[in-house]
């Protein structure tokens, strides 16, 4: 098929971007969208420099910056936001594992980065999700040392509190809750990590503590308030529900009476 | 240099050697670990574990990726479990057991001493995690579940749905924050080291591109810790992440650091099959599957002819017109043969004209009689997220025809040549992970890469680099303003501004993409002298097409990933010619290495143990020289070499 693509072009994050417009053809539907944008910087490399894109504040370099690694939507770097919505068309993916079957010949596609206070933009389509780190070095851990361990199975566990910390634990750290929210709240994304941690005998000693740190780190960063919209719900690519920012709300309130 | 390599492996009984080494080696003490620095390369399983405990003991870590996060990094796409000789399903396993297995698997390639070590911390390794909070899988009882995995007698693999490596990383990524938050570990993402630097023969820092800005950066340190992983992009499409490379480590092999086993690269049976030339990567389906998943071509040519012209659908092919080829050949382990021999079985069908789809490269993995026994509920349960990952890319729904399943490069078992203490050829230069060679041998089991990484990671590099470092607390920091920082920090720069100079016509994929159709059609699953020779001399053209005819655009001083990826190109171009020379030198086969020459009358692997049982560790000699060639013999002492068998 062939396809019009309208890109987001920044050079940094000082410089202002702009869309700049592209054509590609011949692209096979069993293809992934990332190996379009592949076959994209093949054609744009070879091109060479555009002076009129780079005049416009485009990157020197030509190709288009995207973040991507393992391309089997688990190690959550892909972030694109296409034609509106998070990574894209389909339900339950990250950008990687959209293919290209999701769009018809002749569709024009936009393609924009996460865009969101808390993630400033380094380059084109990728951004800087640092942030996301610093939140989890305030508190989304145990507190435990290498060594000196419990045998593993000197803590029980039932199988349906281990099977929701799984579901809570899934969360792949992509940001596209952050960037779906109108709020630009990066509440899902803390709790899962709080509820996963919460549903467990060894988390739930710290739980408060960590709640509290996380939220607070949160607010600190930028990210906006928690609306209730829900929103970041239907873009998790991992189907991570809000029932766990109801049980971070529990663990926060409950952070709050012990103080 | 050194001629002969002392491994360093301890004297005594095998099970006693770990605790009498531990006994033996050096401590540094609390006080003094404040006054030492440790470069950390990469944040998988083996890196995260490694520089949380090392951060935990009270050193001073620098911990670099090339991601925007730590958690980002490969080990994150593991899907099967983690080995463990817990015993816990009361079948007879034991760390002997689990040792011997490893050994068997490895096709007797790998060291006694490590390998009896690794097993014995397994166990460790579970607990560690569950404390940390690890949602492994739970039977009803509250106690931890298990499934099986190829080569393996029992059932010892702990697992996590299909997300195991994810949920183990996220349980050291933790650990990680822990300490960045506590201040004994800084973290460097979006970093990327381009050279190992040496002082008077030892490791004390490394020159790394910061990925943002481009600035190319000194960083000081008294040991450095490589565990950037493994080398398989050489051959461009495979199931490592698209950064995933080799460079870190092939710098340090170009320092003097020796590589061993090169050629032993593992090919994985179950990927998804490749869809077409616009293909960047291949997906793993896990090994895990083969637990309920039956593995069939047709018997018939005529139905594959139907099947490739969608006439029919596998579903429609009655099953005594099917062909469980495994089942058949390896009735003893039937689905659950080791990887390497399942690929090649697969390879054989598909080469008999048997492949199931239009290229003829595939093969059925089936999950229908599984279905039936156990109901689709249950199998959603034990494989939804991969099922749905199937779907995803194929268009096909796996609950109701069969998937498609073809074999392709996934794990590198050969790596940075390392003594018992995991420490390399040049003194406080370490690896660990699959960036080193040591457990593997020449065929790694399912589930054993994240056990080998945990493993160095948080119980053994951390005793063993105290050995070393006790002799180093009086040293002060490390100065970077001295001439070998300089020199190597130039040697960077002046390889950043050669690329840019090339100007030519190729890009940079382009390039690697035919060294990855070199390197399967002569490096691949089946190897003969003339191809490699051929193989050889492909790559050295092609290394020289890359150095006159490249063009990677843009300047050095911004985000630029196609500079990234040149770089990492020209070191897989040198990696490449690296494989081919040491699958040359070894004329035999064993494991993932499969000489044409050298098999059975039933096409099976024929070992020459008497001339080939030795770690082949490479020496760097120079530009355009040929390497050296160090044998360490294998001594096996506490198990009977035997041919695998895994038949009857």
């Amino acid at each position: 098929m062939d396809l019009t693509l309208k890109v987001w072009r920044q050079k940094n994050a000082k410089t202002k971007g702009h869309f700049e417009t592209y054509q590609v053809k011949n692209i096979s539907e069993g293809s992934s969208f990332l190996e379009m944008l592949d076959i994209l910087n093949e054609q744009l490399v070879q091109e060479g420099i555009d002076p009129v894109a780079v005049e416009k504040g485009c990157q020197s370099s030509g190709p288009v910056s995207f973040d991507h690694d393992c391309r089997e939507g688990i190690c959550g770097a892909c972030s694109l936001y296409i034609n509106g919505r998070a990574h894209g068309p389909d339900d339950e993916v990250t950008t990687c594992q959209l293919h290209m079957r999701k769009f018809k010949d002749g569709d024009t596609i936009t393609i924009e980065p996460w865009r969101s206070a808390g993630f400033p933009v380094i380059k084109d389509l990728v951004v800087d999700r640092g942030a996301f780190d610093k939140i989890l070095q305030a508190g989304g851990f145990i507190s435990v040392r290498t060594g000196g361990v419990p045998d593993a199975n000197a803590i029980p566990i039932a199988k349906e509190k281990a099977d929701e910390s799984m579901d809570a634990a899934a969360c792949i750290g992509c940001g596209a809750c952050v960037a779906t929210c109108k709020n630009g709240s990066a509440m899902l994304f803390v709790a899962a990590r709080v509820s996963s941690l919460a549903l467990l005998p060894q988390g739930k000693i710290e739980g408060a503590r960590r709640a509290k740190a996380m939220v607070a780190k949160m607010d600190e960063l930028g990210f906006g308030n928690c609306t209730n919209t829900r929103a970041c719900e239907m873009e998790c690519p991992k189907h991570i529900t809000v029932s766990h920012i109801a049980r971070l709300n529990r663990e926060f309130l409950c952070a709050k009476f012990q103080d | 240099m050194a001629s002969t390599l002392n491994s360093k492996i301890p004297e005594g009984p095998l099970a006693e050697k770990w605790s009498k080494h531990k006994a033996g080696i050096r401590v540094v003490t609390p006080g003094n670990k404040r006054k030492l620095d440790i470069i950390v390369i990469g944040t998988g399983l083996g890196g995260a574990s490694a520089a949380a405990s090392l951060g935990e003991l009270g050193y001073n870590v620098k911990v670099f990726c090339i991601s925007d996060s730590p958690r980002r990094a490969h080990s994150i796409a593991a899907q099967g479990g983690i080995n463990a000789a817990k015993n816990y399903q009361n079948d007879n396993d034991s760390v002997y057991r689990l040792f011997y297995e490893t050994i068997k698997g490895g096709d007797y390639r790998s060291r006694e001493a490590n390998v009896y070590r690794l097993a014995e911390v397994s166990n460790n390794i579970i607990d560690q995690c569950v404390a940390q909070g690890v949602p492994f899988a739970r039977e009803y009882g509250g106690l931890l579940a298990n499934r099986s995995f190829g080569g393996a007698t029992v059932s010892r693999t702990f697992y996590a749905r299909g997300q195991t490596g994810q949920q183990l990383l996220l349980g050291a990524y933790a650990a990680l924050n822990r300490q960045v938050a506590a201040g004994t570990v800084k973290s460097y993402p979006r970093h990327e080291m381009l050279d190992v630097v040496l002082v008077n023969g030892e490791a004390k820092g490394i020159i790394a591109r910061n990925l943002v800005t481009g600035a190319i950066e000194r960083f000081g340190a008294h040991a450095v810790v490589i565990a950037s992983g493994g080398y398989g992009n050489t051959y461009f499409l495979s199931t490592n992440a698209m950064n995933s490379n080799g460079s870190a480590a092939w710098q340090c092999y170009k320092k003097g650091a020796f590589f061993a086993n090169p050629c032993f690269a593992q090919i994985h049976p179950t990927c998804i099959p490749v869809h077409g030339e616009q293909q960047s990567k291949l997906t793993l389906m896990s090994e895990s599957l083969r637990n309920d998943g039956r593995i069939w071509v047709p018997k018939k040519l005529e139905d594959v002819e139907k099947l490739r012209k969608h006439e029919i659908k596998p579903s429609q092919i009655p099953e005594e017109d099917r062909d469980y080829y495994l089942e058949r050949r390896y009735p003893a382990f039937g689905n659950l043969v080791p990887r390497d021999v399942a690929s090649r079985a697969a390879k054989e069908r598909c080469d008999a004209g048997f492949g199931v789809n239009e290229t003829g490269l595939a093969v059925f993995l089936d999950f229908k009689t599984a279905i039936d026994r156990l109901g689709e509920d249950k199998i959603r349960e034990r494989y939804g997220n991969l099922f749905q990952m199937y779907e995803k890319i194929t268009a096909v729904n796996p609950y109701k025809e069969p998937m498609m399943i073809y074999p392709a490069i996934h794990y590198t078992m050969g790596g940075l040549w390392v003594d018992y203490n995991l420490q390399t050829t040049v003194p406080g230069l370490y690896a660990i992970g699959e960036a080193n060679f040591s457990d593997h041998g020449g065929n790694r089991l399912g589930a054993s890469a994240l056990m080998q990484g945990l493993a160095d990671g948080y119980f053994i590099l951390p005793y063993t680099i105290g050995d070393y470092l006790a002799g180093h607390f009086k040293d002060g920091p490390v100065n970077t303003q001295t001439p070998e920082f300089e020199a190597a920090e130039k040697a960077v720069k002046d390889k950043i501004e050669k690329l840019f100079s090339i100007k030519g016509k190729r890009t940079v994929d382009s390039i690697h993409k035919e060294l990855g159709h070199i390197m399967w059609e002569y490096v691949g699953m089946a190897r003969n002298e003339e191809g490699l020779k051929e193989g050889i001399k492909l790559i050295q053209a092609l290394k020289k097409e890359f150095w006159s005819n490249v063009f990677v655009p843009g300047s050095n001083f911004e985000f630029n990933q196609e500079l990234e990826k040149a770089l990492r190109l020209a070191d897989f171009l040198e990696i490449g010619e690296l494989m081919a020379r040491d699958a040359l030198n070894r004329r035999e086969s064993c494991g993932g290495h499969f000489r044409e020459e050298s098999q059975t009358e039933d096409g099976e692997t024929k070992r020459d143990d008497e001339n080939y049982m030795y770690v082949a560790a490479w020496e760097y000699k120079g530009e355009d020289v040929e390497p050296e060639l160090t044998k360490e013999p294998l001594v096996y002492e506490n198990i009977k070499i035997a041919t695998r068998n895994y038949k009857d």
